[in-house]
């Protein structure tokens, strides 16, 4: 290897890298200390970021949710049910939004009606909208489905909290619809005009020749699109699934808003509850948060290439 | 005369694999756009129904009233966050050069490149409420990292999150590492490359030194990455503007890091003014309608 000048900037780039990781570092180290040594002040350095003992069974206690400083008053964190709750409505949303974005984006792309750039407007429009705006009507919409659906259908109980299963300690599934129910927290984001938009952008890099190959051989469009366009759009698919999977994930304001049912709380919900009127016990909270993290960077890594090119699609022409 | 099915197209397929996604676009996005306006001329407490209050709101949102003290804002803790908004907006143009600095330096043939790629990248796909509380956890003035590293060097804990002053900083500080080497410095590198090699080769044989080539030849060609980075952060920042605020400072100290974003939650769900938040709501949409026609015009029109 040849030392030139431009060797030299090895330095400063790996001093930033290291600064890069240092937080992420401290987070592991102080998930496998005490809550003593999170809390003092007089440890050295060294130790902050190599405990002099690893207690690996933190994990096993923040996973029960065995929290609270004062044994006299033990708290209880359902952290299971969060991260449960996190899952579900995560892989549901991905799911829902890749399939609707996909269809739409064939029906944008790939086929001729009128109307239909005029539509297509109307959702590049609403793409510039930030969240807060329609933040409120979402809110009233699903405080007031239950009773509309009432309206519609009365011999349904819209409004009752769900079980699953009928003993005393049966886990609360929440309502049916509505405010506290897990449609509130999966239904808006099955939908995005962003999921169409990104989509549409990727089939029109299809050539056409070989759907229209496909429609002349007899095939409905159900099948072009099953068949052809959706394995070739594969790419694309991936991409919008990282990115619906993370954005939802780490999606704090909805859950707020829709959710005061301790047992519906996704992770960024229940995360707070590691926060105590005692004091936080930050080696559990740092456990936690390391395993909310966790997933994201499984599907960063194991999906890097498609999540790189979906942040450069829009910026990077050819 | 054209057949009526000619016409119509692919109307009857176009509808089926339409219907899902527009059903939901309508009831969830344009639907409840629509309603937001509506919303925005009433006075609603989420209780009765809606009272049609005119241009109420933005009046007692935007407007001031001649007291005997002289002329007062009739709200003075919107105009305050809205500050707030701007200050932590700072992020913005301090990302943008950070992160094409990151990209330039890159951008060289090195060793290892794609490790430092993958450090600096790591965090920015780490956002949200785990990050947040280890920052807060590292921002503690008694036990925190920062403090017991400043205390080493001799210097009295400061109170990062708790002192009017320093929380914004310290915020802005916090987001520059979770977003420096992220996707700006990706779409950056990836828009090096497409940045012709002649360009620079010709202003070299003119004699413009490397600062200069970078101001006229680099810059510009970089425009459009620029303008997507400026506005993807925009929509990006009152994002997190809530997020931080609602897990890390609850707005405090003092109100020093509510922004709109968080100003709008409070006033609905705090003190159930939905009407009043809706017409904040439409306010952050102008300003970020704003910044991004005039982010647009400087960059030549030409991106889009």
């Amino acid at each position: 290897m040849k030392f030139t000048a431009r060797s030299l900037w090895h330095i400063p780039l790996l001093l930033l890298a290291v600064t890069m990781l240092m937080p992420l570092a401290l987070m592991f180290t102080t998930s496998l200390g005490t809550a003593r040594m999170a809390l003092d002040p007089g440890e050295s350095l060294w130790h902050i970021f190599w405990p002099r003992v690893w207690h690996w069974h933190n994990y096993a206690d923040v996973w029960r949710g065995n929290v609270g400083l004062d044994p006299r008053h033990p708290a209880k964190v359902n952290f299971v049910r969060y991260y449960i709750n996190s899952s579900v409505v995560a892989v549901c949303v991905t799911v829902g939004n890749v399939f609707t974005s996909a269809c739409a984006a064939y029906a944008f792309a790939r086929l001729r009606w009128p109307g239909r750039d005029r539509i297509f407007v109307i959702y590049l429009a609403t793409m510039m909208v930030p969240a807060p705006v329609t933040l409120i009507p979402q809110f009233a919409l699903m405080k007031h489905i239950p009773e509309w659906l009432h309206a519609v259908i009365p011999a349904v109980d819209w409004t009752g909290l769900r079980y699953l299963g009928t003993s005393d300690s049966a886990p609360a599934l929440g309502r049916l619809v509505g405010l506290d129910s897990y449609f509130a927290l999966i239904a808006p984001a099955l939908v995005s005009a962003y999921g169409t938009f990104l989509l549409r952008q990727f089939l029109l890099t299809i050539p056409r020749e070989l759907d229209e190959a496909a429609r002349m051989d007899g095939a409905t469009h159900w099948q072009t699109f099953s068949r052809i366009i959706l394995p070739l759009a594969r790419p694309g698919l991936a991409t919008l699934a990282i990115f619906t999977f993370m954005g939802t994930w780490s999606n704090l304001l909805w859950p707020v808003v829709v959710t005061n049912l301790e047992a519906l709380f996704t992770l960024p919900l229940g995360m707070q509850e590691f926060q105590s009127q005692g004091g936080t016990e930050w080696h559990l909270m740092m456990g936690a948060s390391l395993l909310m993290i966790l997933p994201v960077v499984v599907i960063f890594i194991a999906g890097q290439r498609h999540f790189i090119r979906g942040l450069t699609m829009g910026a990077v022409k050819g | 005369m054209m057949k009526p099915r000619a016409k119509l197209g692919d109307l009857r397929p176009a509808l089926a694999f339409l219907t899902p996604n527009l059903f939901g676009f309508l009831l969830f996005t344009a639907g409840p756009v629509l309603f937001s306006i509506y919303l925005s001329f009433t006075s609603w407490d989420a209780l009765r129904p809606p009272h049609w209050i005119g241009l109420g709101n933005y009046v007692r949102l935007l407007g001031f009233e001649d007291t005997p003290q002289g002329w007062r804002a009739s709200d003075p803790d919107f105009w305050r966050y809205l500050g707030n908004t701007f200050f932590l907006l700072l992020t913005l143009p301090l990302n943008i050069a950070g992160s094409l600095m990151l990209a330039l330096v890159l951008n060289q043939r090195l060793r290892f490149q794609a490790f430092y790629r993958l450090m600096y990248f790591l965090p920015s796909i780490l956002y949200g409420v785990a990050i947040f509380f280890l920052w807060k956890y590292m921002f503690e003035p008694n036990y925190g990292l920062f403090n017991a590293i400043l205390g080493r060097m001799g210097v009295a804990p400061l109170r990062w999150l708790e002192d009017p002053h320093l929380a914004k900083p310290a915020l802005i500080f916090m987001m520059l590492w979770l977003t420096v080497g992220g996707a700006g410095m990706i779409i950056y590198l990836a828009a090096l490359q497409t940045v012709p090699e002649e360009l620079h080769e010709a202003a070299r044989i003119d004699g413009a030194n490397r600062w200069q080539q970078f101001w006229n030849v680099t810059w510009p060609a970089l425009r459009p990455a620029t303008f997507f980075i400026f506005t993807m952060g925009l929509i990006a920042n009152l994002q997190w503007s809530f997020d931080v605020a609602y897990i890390m400072t609850d707005g405090g100290p003092f109100g020093s890091t509510t922004t709109l974003a968080f100003y709008l939650y409070l006033k609905a769900y705090r003190f159930f003014e939905m009407g009043y938040a809706s017409a904040i709501a439409w306010i952050l949409f102008f300003i970020t309608l704003a910044l991004t026609l005039v982010q647009w015009r400087r960059s030549g029109e030409s991106t889009l």
